[in-house]
């Protein structure tokens, strides 16, 4: 396969589970603003939102403060804001553009139309049609987009490639969330009912809410969601599943010189395969997952370099 | 002008091949109509069937109109049309190893040999280069007016990089998903197996000795206005679509950059203009080219489909030789007429197209898509002015031909049904061992009224062309 080709799929499978990753916070988020508390906590979650894609900058060139309005304009559809859902609808169709060849023409058809409907959309018509219902169906074009994939496409490279991109992207952002979450949350784990809708959102921010209670059969407490997410080898968007995934993946694009990447991602998996919640507690959460985080980082760039940049001819 | 009707005939009868078509027509309620066009142009979005328009904003993309009233050839009609089509195109081929090897032609005095060395469109590159089954244009595009009962002329001969047999497909598709009954009552010659077709041929004029040979498409890129055509058949091929940053050269040998390292490509169905397939050759400012891909090709180590140098037989000063070509190579007389044609670098036509401007059609020679011309009865007298203007100043830049009185053919609009002239652009494949064709080929249509231009990028439609099979 050409590396262009693999690199534009990597792309379009990074940004709508993107699109779809930001769905399922901001939706978590608004919800939870609806739950009565402090303006201050409101707001605190919102600016979350913000410093979880690193756009404080980009943020407050356009908006001198943080609201709820204010800030789903800028993350749904605000087209100057390269992470908006709108900017990653876009960027996935358009890598999808760029090889609609090699794609199904089942998958093309369902990031085209995504994109012609929600370029349709202004903020204002979204909010006020209930901005739950946008976040629902980005989720579930992001899940056609998936099943089309999983339903249609040869499971040759290319398979392999987008698959990658999703898990990579999955992974990312599911350290981010915790990350994030357990920042705010954990110091002022202080009266019950407030903890229990922040976990309980935090794990629906992920789909696993029902998950939780399947495998507990108890009440919610950080530290087990911290181990739901990080090592549960079942849950599709824990980070332990990611990586079994990813090393699978790689091993079936392997090329002459992919052996570092592959040791690399080798040598992520046993940390998720054979850690222990408690000593990544001990070790201090924040420490693990900024170090997990940019190890997955650097995992991107190993695939980029091996597979992905079109190799001169010394390769 | 009184104009050719393809379906209705003079005394207002319907003609015999669209007697099916037209009472189905009559007896769907409009409503069902307007339903199923409606549906139409959603499809056409949704599956993306767009073109660019250059000078508009980047990355703008439009649909081209689609019309669901077909175009339909009578199977006579057709057969004639293809026998004058393949003799045509071998007589082009043979016109192209000619000039690049002996020149015999030239020597026999039947064309102006500085017509031919001194054009823009010659390329001194291909001289002596040997090409496998002797074949330049594998693709031909030749552009088809009627104007009268069985009179057919032949505008022009694309030659370089032909486009629109994507729309042929994807509007045969359409009317099938639409109007599948119509099918049914009808022997309409299928199309589909034209992607089937131009790999096979593609195949065939790999370089010498490879029996398995990778072919790929090149594309200038996601803007260009033809991209979805490329990806089309990329994907209906099943081979790799390249851009020329995917490919390299080495050891006179291109490369494709793959994940699994570099990988030969044998055959480049390339949609590049020649100017800029190589910078090392041709425009060094080229980002679309590959370095040294000339090298490889007069090597011989890879084929290029169309070759390098085809536009020196379909440049409009050379089209009116033609039929000599067609004389001089195969000794029969041509089956397809020519449009008589005023050569302005020629004092005397230079005359008489300056004296008739307001009747003729003047067309720049290296000019396409319908820009750069002046359609005579269609003009002001400003526009008749600046290309007078145009003509004294470059007469040897400029042709013109009689307007021809374009045959018409129902089609919807704005204010109902109506008639709209077109046009029909076959696409014929050679490799040396034959001469073939998919029936029909795309038909144009021009969408404003009384308009003798077709072309896509003036706002043209298109329209699903039936050969009705006996």
């Amino acid at each position: 396969m050409l590396s262009r080709t693999a690199d534009h799929l990597f792309w379009m499978s990074r940004y709508i589970e993107r699109a779809e990753n930001l769905a399922r916070l901001l939706d978590v988020t608004y919800q939870m603003s609806l739950v009565p508390q402090s303006l201050d906590a409101v707001n605190q979650s919102w600016h979350a939102i913000i410093a979880l894609n690193s756009l404080e900058e980009t943020y407050a060139a356009k908006y001198s403060e943080v609201s709820g309005e204010n800030v789903l304009k800028f993350m749904v559809s605000d087209p100057d804001n390269f992470a908006s859902i709108h900017s990653c609808l876009r960027m996935a169709r358009e890598n999808a553009h760029a090889v609609r060849g090699t794609l199904t023409t089942e998958m093309w058809e369902t990031l085209n139309s995504t994109w012609l409907e929600a370029r349709e959309k202004t903020f204002d018509q979204l909010f006020n049609a209930g901005i739950s219902d946008y976040f629902e169906w980005v989720k579930m074009r992001s899940s056609l987009s998936r099943g089309t994939t999983l339903g249609t496409l040869l499971q040759d490279e290319a398979y392999h490639f987008i698959r990658l991109g999703t898990l990579l992207e999955r992974a990312d952002n599911t350290a981010r969330i915790l990350d994030v979450k357990y920042h705010v949350l954990r110091p002022q784990g202080d009266e019950g009912a407030t903890d229990f809708y922040e976990w309980g959102a935090l794990l629906r921010s992920v789909s696993a809410f029902e998950v939780y209670r399947k495998v507990y059969r108890d009440v919610i407490t950080p530290e087990r969601v911290a181990e739901l997410l990080i090592f549960n080898k079942d849950m599709p968007r824990s980070l332990q599943f990611c990586l079994n995934s990813v090393i699978k993946n790689l091993e079936l694009i392997a090329n002459s010189h992919s052996g570092e990447t592959q040791r690399q991602a080798g040598m992520l998996h046993s940390q998720l395969r054979y850690g222990r919640i408690e000593d990544v507690l001990e070790h201090g959460l924040h420490e693990w997952l900024s170090d997990f985080m940019d190890r997955i980082y650097m995992l991107g760039n190993g695939i980029s370099k091996d597979f992905l940049v079109p190799m001169g001819e010394a390769a | 002008m009184n104009f050719y009707n393809e379906m209705v005939d003079a005394n207002g009868g319907v003609r015999t091949h669209y007697q099916g078509y037209d009472s189905w027509l009559k007896a769907t309620p409009a409503e069902r109509i307007a339903r199923k066009r409606a549906e139409a142009d959603l499809a056409f979005h949704r599956v993306g069937i767009t073109f660019a328009v250059y000078g508009e904003e980047a990355g703008k993309e439009r649909l081209i109109p689609f019309d669901i009233i077909p175009r339909i050839i009578p199977s006579a009609e057709w057969k004639a049309l293809r026998s004058g089509l393949r003799q045509r195109v071998k007589a082009l081929n043979m016109f192209l190893h000619d000039v690049y090897h002996d020149q015999e032609i030239l020597k026999a005095g039947k064309i102006p040999a500085e017509q031919v060395i001194n054009n823009a469109q010659f390329r001194p590159e291909m001289m002596g280069v040997d090409l496998p089954g002797n074949i330049y244009a594998h693709i031909a595009g030749v552009d088809i007016v009627r104007a009268g009962e069985g009179e057919f002329y032949v505008l022009e001969d694309n030659l370089r990089v032909p486009s629109g047999v994507s729309y042929m497909l994807e509007d045969r598709k359409m009317m099938m998903r639409l109007f599948p009954e119509l099918f049914a009552k009808h022997k309409v010659a299928p199309v589909q197996h034209y992607p089937d077709m131009l790999l096979e041929k593609l195949r065939a004029v790999a370089p010498k000795g490879v029996s398995n040979p990778t072919v790929v498409v090149l594309t200038p890129g996601a803007y260009n206005s033809a991209y979805f055509e490329h990806t089309f058949l990329a994907q209906q091929m099943g081979v790799e679509l390249v851009e020329g940053r995917d490919l390299f050269v080495k050891d006179e040998v291109v490369y494709m950059r793959t994940t699994q390292g570099p990988r030969r490509v044998d055959v480049i169905y390339r949609r590049i203009d020649d100017d800029f397939l190589d910078p090392l050759a041709f425009r060094p400012d080229s980002a679309l080219g590959v370095p040294g891909i000339l090298k490889a090709y007069q090597a011989g180590n890879v084929t290029l489909s169309n070759a390098i140098g085809t536009g020196v037989a379909d440049d409009k000063s050379i089209y009116p030789y033609v039929p000599d070509m067609i004389r001089f190579y195969l000794g029969e007389e041509p089956t397809l007429n020519n449009v008589p044609t005023y050569m302005c670098r020629k004092p005397d036509d230079l005359k008489y197209v300056l004296d008739h401007l307001p009747e003729l059609v003047v067309k720049e020679v290296h000019g396409a898509g319908g820009y750069g011309m002046l359609v005579g009865p269609a003009s002001t007298k400003e526009q008749i002015e600046h290309f007078r203007q145009l003509l004294i100043a470059k007469p040897n830049g400029y042709i013109a031909q009689p307007t021809l009185a374009l045959s018409n053919c129902p089609t919807f609009v704005e204010e109902g049904i109506a008639p709209r002239h077109l046009d029909l652009r076959p696409f014929v494949l050679s490799s040396g061992k034959c001469v073939d064709m998919v029936p029909g080929g795309l038909t144009r249509v021009a969408l404003t009224k009384g308009s003798l231009v077709v072309n896509s990028s003036q706002g043209g439609g298109t329209k699903d062309t039936w050969v009705l099979e006996n």
